[in-house]
């Protein structure tokens, strides 16, 4: 008898060990709540992984994508109160890996993903040879143009080029049919260092030349004189110089602009009539290029998912990136953001119904072009951003204000 | 008792205030001190930290961008603070007045500020928004704009309207200080006033200013401060922009220690101003010294 209480207190200690085991992970984990994924998205795609592993509990944080960068910096100094892991933006691996913040997990990926994922992806999470975490979202900036506007003012192509698109916008605004046709998210931000990347791009300009500041002329200085032109001459919603990404979205959505640059994630909200008064009257297309210089452009604005050096859940950190970022669960929510498979693109249950937005996808994703890879990167940016801002509101001319620009990012410390 | 044991019993008394105070502020200030003198910097690596002397000061004060700054940080102190104890002592001295529903009017002036600072900046933010503000609303009805306008687009303008937004939320701590002062006015000294004929202007430069003038000058020296280090309602409405027309002094140090990880020159950055801020306070005493001299 005493034997058998013996075994069932034993039995019953043990079951309640394992409980606690199996229950003891709770992993932090950062995201942003701007663009791409939804919370609504991600809260799901979390719920799954939860299911699928019963000891492991994920604690979700949303912050605006501005905040980020120095919540991910904050945190690395929280010890093992920090985070396990983070979504981070492809301008940032180089400071992170030169400061240690970000843990090297070149051994987890396994290698024969390396052909499977696009180049464009992987180096969001690359830095001298080694991977600190996986791809996740695999987007760049698409040029939305109301269809509607566009037949009401008797154009029937979309534009090829950037002229096309200034020459289309004044046939517009000249008709009447909105008062600004284009509309930017040009507030001092990151999000107009993407914009201007782009039409730096399409000009055949470059930022850095050998390691020195090299946008003062070519097609960098060409890119923000299209920015000046535009403004000048009322083509460009002035309160552009305010706007964020969801502001250009709501601009768009209601009607008030011919055009539009926006993430991925814009194609299906302005496309949703409970969000939209412009539902199916959207096209979407591959940025354009500059006649003689480009067919298209883009910048690459892809994030990956990595496990801050602070956490000690390494092991669940992975298993919960590896669900988010794998090829059946970005399928399944490929409204908002595509699929940084390749396999992905052929897929009924991510292109039906947004056709359009693949094939500018496929056009896009091959000339996606990269901000500048320096470690001191959220330095350069800012600078930029004030000088940029500076000649858009015509303090300054665009030389003055991308010379200005070189000579103090040649004095950062 | 005697002098000694009741010193001692002082001392005593603040001791726990003291040990505080220490830890929470005086610890943490001589490290920032320390800090400014070397080359640290935020990283989860190993670091060697040397100390550089003056090099971060030198860096800091030659830095165009930081002096502007500076220049920007000061104008947003004079005017805010100016414009919270002129409209503190108007409103206060309209709620000392006997009127019906003055205690409701009494209750709900405080309300702004008891807004936190980040609500108060987020809805300041939409009533300025160029697209569906309340403002542009209200001034296209009244007739006084053709069209709606960008009041955060424009860096001159930014900075004053977020200024605006900055007294609206701290004038009612100054109307509340000025009405509590006033309060301890007796009525007979004014009514004796008025009889031998002073106006209400001469009442009010006479009597209730100088009455009043200790206690405000407490409550803008305190506002002062917090001017000075102003940096939550800017990263809120602006993050500094538009062309940097709002990055103040403080927005500066924690740029410089969260975006650019130089922890040792965004301690000078913080150093500088909480220098300037004592300077402030000190130029305050003296004004206080002599005005009760001249008095």
């Amino acid at each position: 008898m005493k034997l058998i209480k013996l075994m069932a207190v034993t039995a019953s200690t043990t079951a309640l060990m394992a409980s606690a085991a199996m229950a003891d992970t709770t992993l932090n984990a950062l995201f942003m709540s701007q663009a791409a994924y939804s919370e609504d998205n991600i809260k799901s795609m979390t719920s799954a992984f939860e299911a699928a592993n019963p000891g492991t509990r994920v604690e979700l944080e949303f912050v605006p994508y501005e905040a980020l960068h120095d919540k991910i910096i904050a945190a690395s100094g929280a010890g093992d109160d920090g985070y396990d892991v983070v979504l981070f933006d492809v301008i940032w691996p180089a400071e992170f890996a030169e400061r240690g913040f970000l843990t090297d997990v070149s051994d987890r990926v396994a290698a024969d993903l390396t052909s499977k994922i696009f180049d464009g992806a992987w180096t969001t999470v690359e830095y001298d040879g080694k991977r600190y975490g996986m791809p996740w979202i695999l987007d760049t900036k698409y040029l939305y143009y109301n269809t509607e506007i566009l037949a009401a003012a008797g154009i029937e192509t979309p534009p090829a080029t950037w002229q096309d698109v200034l020459a289309q916008a004044k046939v517009i605004k000249d008709k009447g049919l909105v008062e600004y046709p284009l509309v930017w998210s040009w507030s001092q931000s990151e999000a107009m260092i993407c914009d201007f990347t782009t039409l730096t791009a399409a000009h055949g300009g470059v930022f850095f030349d050998d390691g020195k500041p090299a946008f003062e002329t070519g097609g960098a200085k060409a890119a923000l004189d299209y920015m000046k032109t535009s403004l000048g001459d009322g083509l460009t919603n002035p309160a552009s110089l305010e706007y964020f990404e969801e502001d250009v979205r709501r601009v768009f959505s209601a009607g008030d602009a011919a055009f539009a640059m926006n993430w991925t994630y814009m194609n299906s909200l302005v496309n949703d009539p409970a969000e939209s008064q412009v539902a199916g009257k959207v096209g979407v297309m591959s940025a354009p290029g500059v006649s003689g210089v480009s067919e298209a452009s883009a910048v690459n604005g892809s994030m990956g998912l990595g496990i801050p050096a602070n956490s000690p859940h390494a092991d669940e950190a992975w298993a919960y990136i590896t669900h988010l970022t794998n090829q059946a669960t970005q399928e399944e929510f490929a409204t908002l953001s595509l699929p940084i498979w390749k396999g992905s693109y052929s897929q009924s249950a991510v292109t039906d119904g947004q056709e359009d937005l693949v094939a500018a996808a496929d056009k896009s994703i091959a000339v996606m072009y990269p901000r500048p890879l320096v470690a001191s990167y959220t330095e350069v940016s800012s600078i930029l951003q004030k000088h940029l801002h500076g000649a858009l509101l015509d303090q300054t001319t665009s030389e003055e204000a991308l010379g200005n620009a070189a000579k103090r990012v040649a004095r950062i410390r | 008792m005697s002098a000694i044991s009741r010193s001692r019993e002082k001392w005593v008394l603040l001791l726990p205030a003291i040990l505080v105070l220490s830890f929470i502020t005086v610890l943490p200030f001589f490290q920032t001190l320390w800090t400014s003198f070397t080359d640290a910097e935020i990283t989860a690596r190993e670091q060697q930290v040397n100390w550089i002397g003056l090099e971060n000061y030198i860096w800091a004060l030659t830095d165009p961008d930081f002096l502007d700054a500076l220049g920007r940080t000061l104008y947003f102190t004079v005017v805010s603070v100016g414009l919270e104890g002129v409209l503190g002592i108007a409103v206060a001295l309209l709620l000392n007045q006997q009127f019906r529903g003055r205690m409701f009017l009494r209750i709900i002036i405080i309300l702004p500020w008891a807004v936190p600072t980040i609500v108060n900046a987020v809805a300041w933010r939409l009533i300025y928004h160029p697209d569906y503000g309340a403002l542009n609303s209200l001034l296209l009805q009244l007739g006084l704009i053709d069209s709606y306008t960008s009041w955060l687009g424009d860096p001159d303008r930014a900075l004053n309207m977020v200024i605006l937004a900055d007294v609206w939320k701290n004038f009612p701590l100054v109307a509340y200080i000025a009405l509590a002062a006033m309060q301890t006015i007796p009525g007979d000294l004014l009514k004796a006033a008025a009889i031998e004929g002073a106006g209400a202007w001469k009442r009010f430069r006479s009597i209730t200013l100088p009455w009043i003038i200790g206690p405000m000058l407490v409550v803008l020296i305190l506002r002062t401060i917090e001017a000075f280090r102003v940096f939550d309602i800017i990263y809120v409405m602006t993050r500094g922009g538009p062309s940097d027309g709002t990055k103040t002094a403080s927005f500066y140090v924690y740029q410089e220690y969260f975006s650019y990880l130089r922890s040792g020159s965004g301690a000078s950055y913080a150093v500088l101003v909480a220098g300037i801020s004592a300077v402030l306070i000190l130029a305050y005493y003296a004004g206080v010294r002599r005005d009760q001299r001249g008095a």
